[in-house]
């Protein structure tokens, strides 16, 4: 075991990478070894260079044309030859779709464990990876441990903190590393809408949930969100009963951190609070007095939302305005 | 003739979960199981595309539980014949043990055309199992696919990312992993629940696909779970309330400059 040393971090997301270099040097600095980073790519020589601003003592880099194609096949097989050559003790992977295959991918190359989704990452007194992370559905958070090497762990966006930038030097590792042709075959990419900015992002989320009863009712919820500087957001339901949006809150979809979010018409079932457990204040309004989200509320508005949105959006213009 | 696989989880049904709030434990032991919820729309698209192209539907599941009524339930969706692999030992193991035993008994079954996977499993959530298993096999993969089309050799699947939907393709043998988005599993008949109950359930156990226990147990893991606890639920539970809606506003607003919220 003993012959595994380094915390190693990637995501083919750079700002994703990035917050995982933070944490990933804090566990390195723990461990007392080194901490590094993985970049996959075609013509991305130049940006290893910044990558050691954020902390990283060395940067792993495969350089080549074949990751133009974003099939997973060419990562996979880099990351796991790069895993297996070099012997990482800990790795951690951005937890986007694209990196959830990953991560399992390459850790059954590496005949490995991996805890997806991590949410806490810290070290015991015996040096092993403690990893949090939410299950059953929000009902739980388990604490697991890997006891093969590398440790795996995939980690969502906007968990840790992406570090500030200080001028520092570092090595770079040019890995020679034969990748696997994909094995399948992109021939179309949709973009989907981006919102103006990602839900994760916003400081303020009001979100509707089956409450609001038709699509364009959402209008006196972009007004409240319009009010407090927020952005709009959706249950699962609304998306995939309704096709009303395409991107909802809860545990198979985005997991916000907000300073405020404000539920309304939104019931509360227990995969919709996974998404917004970790919101600084929750308020809900809501016209069943028995709503479980009413449980995990600070502030509790037993009300018709058509009635109770309008008057706060009203309230808090003027309030806002004077004060 | 086309031949599909579609691995289910007998999951725990997570809605029904109860917590003891003096020690933070949950309490699984009484809570239902049931189909996990995306296994169940990789079901019904393999039996759509039965229904479309012909061919024979197996259900496969891993389990230390008595699995009987979950594989009867997949029956009666369709699927034409379950595989059960039993084995108490599975208890508390990982998705690399799980990967492992489907993998044996896939071998075992012999030629198969498509592999369906839920992207998920509605409580452990780990996303692992699909992927593991199309690396074991060395057989393509297509992840969180919500449109598929298939013409007897070649898959065309839209995957639904974050930011895009990708269309891929790839030839058989393939094993894809569904979202909740890709279909509306149905509501088996009366008169399919009947049927169901002729259908054959072939159960393998470790030995018969000869694995060692210890390679699967909990003890053979990769990962062990230290510890599974409610979430603290530190919440202020204020209720607001008035005469009027404007009077609910008017404090609610307050309330929330007051809390430095808004309006920064």
């Amino acid at each position: 075991m003993s012959e595994h040393n380094g915390v190693w971090v990637f995501s083919e997301k750079m700002g994703l990478m990035l917050e995982l270099l933070g944490k990933g040097s804090e566990l390195a600095e723990k461990l007392q070894t080194e901490s590094a980073a993985v970049l996959l790519g075609d013509q991305v020589m130049h940006e290893a260079n910044e990558i050691f601003g954020y902390g990283a003592d060395k940067v792993y880099v495969v350089d080549d044309p074949l990751f133009k194609d974003p099939s997973a096949d060419p990562y996979v097989s880099g990351l796991a030859s790069l895993a297996k050559q070099y012997k990482p003790e800990i790795l951690l992977i951005g937890s986007t779709k694209r990196g959830k295959e990953l991560a399992s991918r390459v850790a059954s190359r590496l005949k490995t464990g991996c805890v997806p989704d991590c949410t806490h990452l810290s070290i015991d007194e015996d040096g092993q990876l403690l990893m949090g992370r939410v299950v059953y559905g929000g009902n739980a958070v388990a604490t697991e441990i890997c006891r093969v090497r590398p440790q795996i762990a995939t980690v969502p966006p906007h968990v840790f903190e992406k570090p500030k930038y200080e001028e520092k030097k570092g090595v770079i590792i040019e890995a020679d590393i034969a990748l696997e042709e994909p094995k399948t075959k992109v021939v179309d990419v949709k973009e989907i809408e981006a919102a103006k900015v990602k839900i994760e992002e916003a400081d303020v989320v009001v979100a509707g949930g089956r409450g609001v009863e038709k699509k364009e009712d959402f209008k006196i919820l972009d007004e409240l969100a319009e009010a407090v500087g927020g952005q709009v957001a959706y249950t699962r339901p609304l998306c995939e009963d309704k096709k009303w949006f395409t991107d909802w809150i809860g545990l198979s979809g985005h997991k916000i951190n907000p300073s405020l979010y404000i539920g309304c018409g939104i019931s509360g079932v227990i995969q919709h609070v996974a998404g917004i457990r970790d919101s600084k204040l929750i308020v809900a309004i809501n016209k069943d007095p028995e709503a479980p989200i009413f449980e995990v509320a600070d502030y509790v508005v037993e009300g018709d939302l058509y009635q109770i949105v309008p008057a706060l959006s009203k309230a808090l213009k003027r309030l806002l305005r004077t004060s | 003739m086309t031949k599909t696989i579609v691995c289910i989880k007998q999951a725990v049904d997570v809605t029904e979960m109860k917590v003891d709030s003096a020690t933070r434990r949950l309490i699984t032991v009484d809570a239902p199981r049931k189909i996990s919820d995306f296994d169940k729309n990789a079901l019904e698209e393999a039996v759509r595309l039965k229904e479309r192209l012909g061919g024979e539907v197996i259900a496969v599941t891993a389990t230390p539980e008595d699995a009987k009524m979950t594989v009867r339930e997949a029956l009666a969706m369709g699927a034409d014949k379950a595989y059960i692999l039993f084995d108490p030992s599975l208890e508390n193991c990982d998705t690399r043990a799980i990967s492992h035993v489907l993998c044996e008994a896939i071998k075992k079954m012999g030629k198969f055309d498509l592999i369906l996977c839920g992207e998920a499993s509605v409580d452990s959530y780990s996303a692992q199992v699909g992927s593991r298993l199309a690396e074991r096999l060395d057989i393509p993969q297509i992840t969180y696919v919500r449109k598929l089309d298939f013409d007897g050799n070649t898959v065309m699947a839209e995957r639904s990312l974050e930011e895009c939907y990708e269309t891929v393709r790839a030839d058989t043998p393939v094993l894809l992993t569904v979202t909740g988005e890709i279909n509306e599993p149905r509501i088996p008949s009366l008169m399919a629940i009947m049927k169901a109950s002729k259908k054959p359930i072939i159960e393998w156990n470790l030995e018969d696909l000869n694995i060692p226990k210890e390679n699967v147990s909990a003890a053979g893991s990769a990962i062990q779970v230290i510890e599974v606890l409610a979430p603290k639920v530190e919440r202020k539970s204020i209720a607001i309330k008035g005469e009027t809606p404007d009077e609910v506003a008017e404090k609610l607003a307050k309330a929330l400059i007051k809390e430095g919220v808004v309006g920064r």
